[in-house]
């Protein structure tokens, strides 16, 4: 049966509720495992050799004496994950961070790898692994490394996306560009002009699960991966492809994962795990620590924007134009790219164009971060718009509104929206209490906009109905923040039966079909695609056992509440068959019943949102304190609103942390000084206040209940709220993230001229 | 290196291991006892997912030595629920959503039992503080202060 | 390694003395447990104190308050009578790390871990307070200004320990404070760290001061210029600018991951005044 996806306005008696999670009671005591609570027999331990250089050319390593520690049973070079990537540039960038090949370009690149009998043994072999480093000139800031006498991170690097095409090798992997109209034209029509640079350092996903693994590969070819990690399927076919595997022999299995925003999107040392194992015909555990989760996986992009916001004096946008320059880290992605593509979404304008470039820096792999870019392009425009309506003296809200994108609008990235909730967010904002809320002495308040894509991809669901009525549903997205929870609820809704009588289980990739990831906020969006996909398909199932049951004609069964119905009158009084009733006859009805579901969820509808903050400043240490936080956010349609709200204050509490503190600090060595959470300060409970919430709900049609992705938007307003807020706080523009004390008490200095 | 042979009370139960001398009570919980509730975040004292609480007083377990157990009293995560009655605060942890990904919650719960053992009617603020060794990436910490919050209350047997 | 937990005094210092270069004190472990962690690090020896009669209380004499070695920051804070007597040392030992830190690190591990930063230090050399030390040759008493002599260094001669610190009992109408610098609220390391302590005449003029600050240098730093400020004054503010203006030029920071010279010596000035102010009022004025 075809699926139909169309939004359909209904009542909902599950959907919207707030029932008690599934996965609750084992994370509470302890008996929820992650991806270091679990062992495998005759298991060995696993450590990195990573490094001490941000760049340095590999002559030579020699294992031999660390071969020789009694205790060691396989150690790995590069020369043990031979490049099998055919030209995949994308791969070969994953293959080469797991294990460094020709040079280590980064402080923390993992050279080789030990599997021993124990921690002990492993160390002491670390120890005696002799790398002949050529330590070559480095550099870590995103400007610096575009200068034309910067060192080269790889010379077969030619700028791609600039026409001729260039004959030097460059530290620009990519120039992208977005926009319409005339923006000479536009602001040619300005009244008033906002120019500014920006920067932001370098902040990192800061989840507080190490990745972790337990690798068991087969001498029959077969292998078998426990991991922590966003999507296992995304992993198997990495680890397939990285070792030569048949993705059929490859089980890989997702624990419980603590914590991932978009850091556990693709393979780190899961293929070195599978490689020592493969060579040690022994089980492997590899357990990152946390300084090597610093060093060596997923931060964000430091950037450099330039943006400049023409305006009428009426407030009527007339051109807007960006630059953005995106540290990728050593290999060649698409950072700044989603940058340019998100930095005036939230607007409607005639002249607008953005300008990427991708800049190879000798500083870890950049991963995705919730939102992935967005929160700097939005820092940066943000803050000019707030400036461009002190200019023109008109409340800030409401020079966002007049300019905001709607339906039917062209976004600067290209598609035209359909019913989105940057209006809605920004009227619901302008109508706040937070917003009207008298400030204090030393306080400043600050609003901004945020845009994010969503994403929907490839899912597959399994919904089995049990012998008694229960459900057991199947789905292949992981569940990284309580999606079981409203998948439940989203299968509930549409059987037709209690949230009780459904058990939601992250199946592993043996036992079903292939998932994305998940990322793009696109867990509950897809994988309840699937489910209702699935649930329709079960209702087909068990209408057909109902029709059997009654021996009518199956097109005089009809599904309502849970129960098969007898259409009209002429069966007389046929009792209404519950999923209980079906279920428990179905041995002698047709066998088991179940339910699938393979989509492609496509429409996962844009989202926005509207953060207010208010901060107070000491002007006499720069210290910023978050006062008071409200985030409004449109979800489509909140399954299970309490995690939705989770949603919001994570990613609130997640930028607030970026915008004040969090940065990666190098020194000139290009050696990371703070790889540990002590000096990469997230924020803690004492640091932050309640943060308010306000769902709004505008359906996205391209879902049957109009569920939106909610788990990224969050993040991107905060930096440029809280930059707002400080800026009118103190009265002096912030520019650079994070807003440190020492930043702030230079910027007050410089003003009063001390 | 020679294992060091410890006698100590974890969840009121007697228990005698061996261990290194420069293993730390989070190893021995973890990788002898397997008592995996404990979850090491960072292995220097900076996250608190790895809290047990020695003689009254929280630790990180990561920063014990193993043989400083002997003759002590450890609580973990293990020992908190009552058999299969949840204490309150696992209760209203759930209720209240308190956890996204959890791995920070065992640390959580048995720093704030910590907290209700000493101080049954915290404020806020004083909340915020004592948990402030607790980092959580995932909420915003909003849901678990108000858990606690509740947890509080009907331990002082008021309704909320 | 060998962890001993010897229960006497005199066995400690021996072990200590017939040690190597790596052997190390066990109080709280909240240091060494983190320094244990590194690949580069190496210890033969822990010699685990507190099983040692008498290192884990807070003793009160007639004339001052005597805080074994292995006493946890967060009893001192539980002491009444100390924190009356000294709320600037007790709010200083209670701000190092978290609660979970609190509740295992020491006074004496804080003073001998040498760290510039220490954030009991400086209130400890506020309060004029003195460290017992035991080693092979007996015991000896000196300033705590005196123990660390530069990160990570103390003048502690080879098995020696610390056996207590000793914080003398305040006299009539003083009061001490401390306050610090850190980005985050909790959980952090003092950019800069401020510790007075003055104690008044019957007029509310500063008889007696002792200004000191962490952070700001290779080790915790008397400011006696900051204190002379103080003294003959009731805290007007020419003399709190005086003080700010002698802690700043006091300083003698460093650039680091941590802050600024620029902000540390701005800091030090504000957290001084601040300070001042605190522990005048504490002394029972304003």
């Amino acid at each position: 049966m075809s699926f139909d996806a169309a939004y359909k306005k209904q009542a909902f008696k599950s959907v919207g509720t707030r029932p008690l999670r599934p996965d609750g009671v084992d994370k509470v005591t302890g008996r929820a495992r992650y991806g270091a609570d679990f062992n495998m027999p005759g298991q060995l331990v696993a450590r990195v050799l990573r490094s001490p250089h941000a760049h340095a050319r590999i002559k030579r390593i020699d294992t031999a004496r660390a071969e020789a520690v009694r205790g060691v049973k396989a150690i790995i070079t590069a020369a043990d994950l031979p490049d099998l990537t055919n030209g995949d540039a994308a791969l070969f960038a994953i293959l080469d961070n797991c294990m460094a090949r020709t040079k280590a370009r980064y402080d923390g690149h993992a050279v080789a790898a030990v599997a021993a009998i124990d921690e002990k043994a492993a160390k002491e072999a670390l120890g005696l692994i002799e790398v002949d480093y050529e330590v070559l000139p480095h550099v870590v800031d995103v400007d610096a490394a575009m200068q034309p006498d910067a060192p080269i991170l790889d010379e077969t690097v030619f700028t791609t996306g600039v026409e001729p095409a260039p004959k030097a090798p460059s530290n620009v992997a990519n120039r992208s560009e977005f926009g319409h109209g005339d923006i000479e034209a536009g602001f040619a029509q300005a009244d008033i002009i906002v120019e500014r640079s920006f920067k932001t350092e370098q902040a990192h996903q800061g989840y507080i699960e190490p990745h972790a693994c337990v690798a068991s590969c087969n001498p029959d070819g077969t292998a078998d991966l426990w991991v922590c990690t966003q999507g296992h399927f995304v992993y198997r076919q990495n680890c397939a492809d990285l070792l030569g595997l048949e993705v059929s022999k490859l089980r890989v299995t997702s624990s419980e994962i603590g914590g991932g925003f978009g850091g556990k999107t693709h393979v780190w040392a899961e293929p070195v795990a599978l490689a020592l194992s493969r060579k040690a015909g022994r089980p492997v555990k590899l357990v990152m620590s946390r300084e090597e989760v610093f060093r060596a996986s997923g931060p964000t992009s430091a950037t450099s924007i330039d943006v400049k916001i023409g305006a009428r004096k009426d407030g009527k946008i007339t051109a807007a134009s960006a630059t953005l320059r995106y540290t990728n880290g050593p290999y060649g992605d698409m950072w700044a790219e989603l940058g340019a593509m998100t930095s005036f979404a939230c607007y409607d304008l005639e002249n607008v164009k953005t300008v990427g470039f991708e800049v190879l820096v000798n500083r870890p792999k950049v991963s995705a971060y919730r939102a992935p870019s967005a929160p700097m392009a939005a820092f940066a425009v943000e803050s000019a718009i707030d400036e461009l309506a002190q200019e023109i003296g008109m409340d800030a809200v409401e020079l966002r509104i007049q300019n905001a994108a709607s339906e039917g609008t062209r976004s600067s990235y290209g598609p035209v929206y359909g019913p989105i909730g940057i209006g809605p967010t920004l009227e619901a904002a302008k109508a706040h209490p937070h917003m009207s809320a008298p400030l204090g002495r030393n306080q400043g308040r600050g609003m901004a906009c945020g845009f994010w894509f969503n994403f929907g991809g490839q899912t597959c669901t399994d919904l089995n109905i049990n012998s008694d009525g229960t459900v057991t549903l199947a789905v292949g997205t992981v569940d990284v923040g309580g999606s079981r929870a409203s998948l439940s609820l989203i299968a509930a809704e549409e059987l037709g039966i209690d949230y009780q009588d459904i058990k939601a289980v992250i199946a592993d990739t043996a036992t079903l079909g292939y998932n994305d990831m998940t990322d793009g906020s696109r867990g509950t969006f897809s994988s309840s695609m699937a489910t209702i996909s699935a649930a329709r398909n079960a209702i087909e199932v068990m209408r057909k056992r109902a029709a059997l049951t009654w021996d009518i004609p199956l097109e005089d069964v009809q599904w309502k509440d849970g129960h098969a119905h007898a259409a009209g009158t002429k069966y007389g009084n046929l009792a209404p068959l519950s999923v209980k009733d079906i279920a428990a006859k179905s041995g002698n009805t047709g066998g088991p019943i179940a339910g699938h579901s393979e989509l492609v969820a496509d429409g996962a509808g844009v989202s926005f949102a509207t953060h207010i903050c208010d901060v107070e400043v000491d002007p006499e240490t720069g210290s910023t304190r978050v006062v008071r936080y409200t985030v409004i956010q449109d979800a489509g349609k909140a399954v299970h609103p309490s995690y939705v709200e989770g949603q919001y204050q994570g990613g609130a509490a997640q930028g607030i942390g970026w915008a004040l503190n969090e940065e990666y600090v190098y020194g000139d060595d290009g050696r990371l000084q703070n790889p540990g959470f002590l000096d990469y300060r997230i924020p803690v409970c004492s640091d932050l206040p309640m943060i308010d919430t306000q769902i709004l709900e505008i359906p996205n049609p391209n879902h049957p209940y109009g569920v939106r992705g909610v788990g990224e938007t969050s993040i991107v307003p905060p930096l440029a709220a809280i930059a707002n807020a400080v800026s009118n706080a103190v009265g002096v523009r912030m520019a650079h993230i994070p807003m440190s004390p020492p930043r702030i008490l230079s910027a007050l200095n410089r003003k009063t001229g001390s | 290196m020679t294992s060091i042979a410890v006698s100590t009370t974890i969840n009121d139960d007697d228990v005698e291991f061996l261990c290194q001398p420069d293993e730390t009570l989070l190893d021995v919980l973890r990788n002898r006892l397997g008592l995996m509730g404990a979850k090491e975040g960072c292995g220097t004292g900076d996250c608190g997912a790895c809290s047990t609480i020695m003689d009254g007083r929280v630790v990180c377990s990561c920063l014990v030595l193993g043989a400083e157990a002997q003759g002590r009293t450890i609580e973990t995560i293990e020992g908190l629920a009552n058999g299969s009655e949840l204490h309150p605060l696992q209760s209203k942890f759930i209720e209240h959503a308190a956890l996204q990904c959890g791995i920070c919650t065992p640390g959580f719960l048995m720093a704030a039992k910590a907290l209700l053992d000493k101080n049954p009617d915290p404020t806020e603020e004083e909340i915020r503080y004592w948990l402030a060794g607790n980092l959580c990436r995932c909420t915003g910490y909003d849901k678990i202060v108000r858990a606690v919050q509740a947890a509080a209350t009907e331990m002082r047997g008021e309704s909320a | 390694m060998r962890y001993e937990r010897p229960e006497t005094l005199m066995d400690a210092t021996a072990l200590l003395a017939e040690a190597s270069e790596n052997a190390f004190v066990l109080a709280g472990g909240t240091d060494l447990l983190v320094r244990m962690q590194s690949d580069d690090f190496k210890a033969d020896l822990v010699v685990d104190i507190k099983s040692i009669a008498g290192m884990g209380e807070v003793t009160e004499t007639e004339d001052a308050f005597v805080i074994g070695a292995a006493v946890p920051c967060a009893a001192l804070g539980e002491h009444e009578a100390l924190t009356a007597a000294w709320p600037g040392v007790v709010e200083a030992a209670n701000l190092i790390g978290s609660t979970q830190v609190q509740g295992r690190c020491t006074v004496s591990g804080n003073l001998c871990n040498a760290s510039p930063a220490a954030d009991s230090v400086p209130a400890l050399v506020a309060a004029n307070a003195k460290v017992r030390i035991a080693g092979p040759g007996g015991t000896r008493e000196a300033a705590v200004l005196d123990i660390p002599t530069g990160p990570g260094k103390t003048s502690l001669a080879k098995g020696e320990i610390i056996e207590s610190v000793i914080l003398p009992k305040p006299t009539a109408r003083s009061g001490d404070a401390y306050l610090r610098f850190t980005p985050r609220t909790e959980m952090d390391i003092a950019v800069v760290g401020a510790g007075v302590s003055l104690s008044l005449d019957d007029d509310g003029v500063v008889k007696s001061a002792r200004v000191a600050l962490g952070a700001v240098g290779p080790k915790v730093m008397l400011v006696e210029d900051g204190a002379r400020a103080l003294v003959g004054t009731r805290l007007e503010d020419a003399a709190l600018n005086a003080l700010a203006a002698a802690c700043s030029a006091g300083s003698n920071p460093i650039d680091d991951k941590r802050g600024t010279v620029e902000f540390r010596k701005q800091v030090a000035g504000v957290l001084a005044r601040r300070a001042a102010q605190t522990a005048y009022t504490r002394a029972g004025e304003k």
